[in-house]
Formats: structure tokens, sequence, C-alpha cells
């Protein structure tokens, strides 16, 4: 049956895997190139509008009138650089919103996002992803433990610097029962993003060159 | 002429992925903590092998047998790239599910393994039943690991099914007890170990039973 398709002599010479492997490799790749081609400009919008729900949590809607999504601005900090989501109304930045990474209990990362209105006044904070213990560490969520939320309001004045930590190292902050290091390191990252606003302040609110667009 | 129901009963019970061939564990203890997860995982790496298996069986006279891991490897590894990029492209809502889940499938022993074992040596149509088979052998037993681990550990059952089959499915989503304070254990990858056993146990009680039942019968047939 295969014999028209495929003679002995070619299937047993030695060059006959290579080529097959190739060949093989030649048509999966086209058809990943396709479906990337397909799929991408799809991928791109979910993910566009997955954050624009996160940023919805941490930056109340009554701040802006224009997309926060599209008018970003990106401040490079040592090796790493932040994106900056500003929101506006009438043209001025009411708000930001940027990403802020914690060390986790092991070895992963936590990925938060602040929101931070022009007086540098927490609106909101949420863990993107995280993974902690379950049980135990997982309170950072809003699903698990409403503690998150208790940093709406704060600022860089309140509570005073020397109040940043968990109620463990003489802060304001609960930890949770069983749990130190992962508020900790949630604590010392928000106090980390409020200070990279106060650094960037003027740039962050559009501002560094006398508050209008050239 | 093939036998699809042996090939069915293989897949479902006899010869079951988890149960029988105790392959695929390692995507099992990560993903059954609650059943929708499972049943999610199960369903997607149903697809993979469906299609893994009539691929690889239609390919058949081609692969030369120096190569044919290569082989499978690459082609079983697009199906997944395939495969996440459609789920996170238009069923999102999964995807942010499962998503961290669905490379997984591509180290999933038992792709492979149905792949060498028994696609590569049956006519498509065969390869594409035992896909089947088996994907739903293992669809049950992610399911029915995920759903003991879910009730012991949270005291819920199919919790956030709408995610995964939308709104329509809210009615499978029980909550057991509330205000249950949880089981921790049963959530982490120990809890999956002690489930497994236990499930594995019980179904070699099952095995014994009908094989005690069998011996009886044969036996009053012979006394008569």
């Amino acid at each position: 049956m295969i014999s028209h398709w495929l003679k002995p002599e070619i299937r047993q010479s030695a060059g006959y895997p290579i080529l097959l492997l190739g060949g093989v490799a030649l048509l999966v790749s086209t058809a990943i190139g396709i479906a990337n081609f397909g799929t991408h400009a799809d991928i791109a919008q979910r993910q566009l509008e997955d954050l624009q729900v996160t940023l919805q949590q941490v930056v109340p809607a009554e701040y802006y009138d224009n997309e926060p999504v599209r008018d970003t601005v990106t401040i490079q900090e040592g090796d790493r650089s932040v994106q900056v989501y500003r929101a506006r109304r009438k043209g001025q930045v009411q708000a930001v919103s940027f990403r802020t990474t914690a060390p986790g209990y092991g070895s992963s990362e936590m990925v938060l996002i602040v929101g931070v209105d022009r007086d540098g006044k927490l609106l909101g904070v949420r863990v993107i992803s995280h993974a902690e213990t379950p049980g135990l560490g997982d309170k950072i969520e809003t699903s698990k433990s409403n503690w998150i939320l208790g940093f709406t309001g704060r600022s860089l004045s309140d509570p005073p610097p020397a109040g940043w930590g968990v109620k463990k190292d003489g802060g304001v902050f609960d930890q949770f029962t069983g749990a130190t290091i992962t508020p900790r390191a949630v604590v010392k990252s928000i106090k980390g993003g409020l200070e990279f606003f106060a650094t960037h302040r003027a740039v962050l609110l559009d501002e560094a060159s006398g508050g209008h667009d050239q | 002429m093939n036998d699809y129901r042996g090939i069915f009963a293989d897949g479902l019970w006899n010869n079951n992925v988890v149960f029988a061939q105790m392959l695929a564990l390692c995507p099992l203890m990560a993903v059954t903590s609650t059943a929708t997860n499972g049943l999610g995982m199960g369903l997607a790496t149903t697809a993979v092998l469906l299609a893994s298996n009539i691929v690889v069986s239609s390919l058949r006279h081609w692969i030369a047998q120096e190569v044919r891991i290569p082989v499978y490897v690459l082609l079983i590894a697009s199906l997944v790239t395939l495969a996440d990029m459609a789920i996170n492209a238009w069923l999102h809502e999964l995807y942010k599910v499962l998503g961290l889940f669905i490379p997984l499938i591509v180290v999933n022993c038992c792709v492979l393994g149905r792949a060498e074992s028994f696609a590569s040596k049956q006519p498509v149509s065969a390869a594409a039943a035992d896909g089947l088979a088996m994907g739903l052998g293992l669809t049950l037993a992610l399911v029915l690991i995920g759903a003991c681990r879910e009730i012991l550990g949270s005291a819920t059952l199919f919790s956030h099914a709408s995610l995964l089959l939308g709104p329509a499915f809210t009615f499978l989503e029980t909550t057991l007890i509330k205000d249950y304070h949880g089981f921790l254990l049963m959530l982490l990858p120990p809890g999956g170990f002690l489930v497994l056993g236990f499930l594995l146990a019980g179904k070699r009680v099952i095995e014994r039973v009908a094989e005690v039942r069998g011996v009886k019968e044969e036996f009053h047939c012979s006394v008569q």
C-alpha cells in the first residue's frame, strides 16, 4: 500500500531519518507560525482586557476619562523598567498605577499592582500573581481575606516611615497567623512603590516640563 | 475488525492511565486541588491525545524506526503549543484557570506512551478511539481525585465550574459545609498522593470482589 508513496530503497537510505526529522520539524514550525499569526491579535486583546480589569481594581473609575492601559510611561530604575499607567481626567493625570514585586516565601516572586493618586495616597493594592502557601500566605488575595484592602488611603506619611512594617517588627500592619514573611515582604514592596512614585512624581504626572504637552 | 469495546474498557478501567498504568502523576498532583481544574486539564489532555494519536497513526508508515521518538516529541509539543494558543485566544477564561498547566501536557508521558505503544501500530480509526478512551479515562481519574481533595480540603465541589463550562453550569458549584476552615493537607501535593493511594486500593478491592464472584459463578455453572 505504501510502496507507491515510498520506495524501500529511499526508506532504507542513511539520509532518510534526517530528512524525515527535518521535514516534520519544518511542517510543525509552519503550522505553529500560521497559528501564531492567527491568534496573536486575539491574545494581545485578551491580555489588554485582563490588564484593564486589574487596573480598575486599584484606580476607581471616577479618576479618569481616558484609557489608562494606552497612556503609559516607562521609567528605568536600575536594571529594571517599570511601566506606569496614567489615569487622566480632562487631560490632567489624577492617578497612576504600576506593578511592583516582592520576594515571596520560597523562591518565587509576588507581583503586586498599586494605584496611587496625585498626592501619593494609595487608592488600592492587589496581588496579581504569587506562589505563597495555600492557607497561610495566600491571605494576601482578596478572595481569602480583606487584609490587602487595609492599605487603601495610606501614604508615606500615614503611617510615618517607622510604622511601615508588620506589627511584629513594630509597624502598624497585621501579620497573619503562621505567616510573617509574606506580609512583611508585601508591606516593604508597597512602601517601595510609594517611594518610587515620590521620586518620579513629576514625570509620572506628566508635569516634568511645565505641566502640559508640547 | 477492531474491538472498540475493548479499547474503551481498557481506557476507562482495565488499563486506565492513572489507576492502572500509573502515568501522568506529575500533572495529576499539580492540578487536582479542585474537581473543576481536574476536568479542564482532563479535557485539554484528551484533545491533545486524540490529535496526537490520529497524527502519529496516519504518519506511521513514513516514520523511520530510528527517529520515531524525536518525531513524536516534535509532533506532541507542537500540538500542545497549538492548543495553548487556541485556548488563550478563544477560551480566555479557561486559560486563566489552566494556563500554567497546559504546557505540562507535553511532559505527560501518557501522550507519548500511547503514540509509541498503540497509535504507531494501529489504523487511524482505532488510534483515534484509543486516544479518546485513554483521555476520558484520565479525565475520570482527575475529576475523581479532584473531587475527593476538594470535598475534604475546602468542603466545596466543582467550584468555579462556570468559568470552565460557561454560566449555564453554575448549578454544579456546591458548597457542602459553610464556614469550613479547610484541611490544608488535602490541597497540597501530599493530599493528592493520599487520595490516589486510597482510590487505587478501592479499585483493587472492586476487582477482587468481581474476581471472586466470577469464580463462584463458574463453580455454579459447573455444578449444574
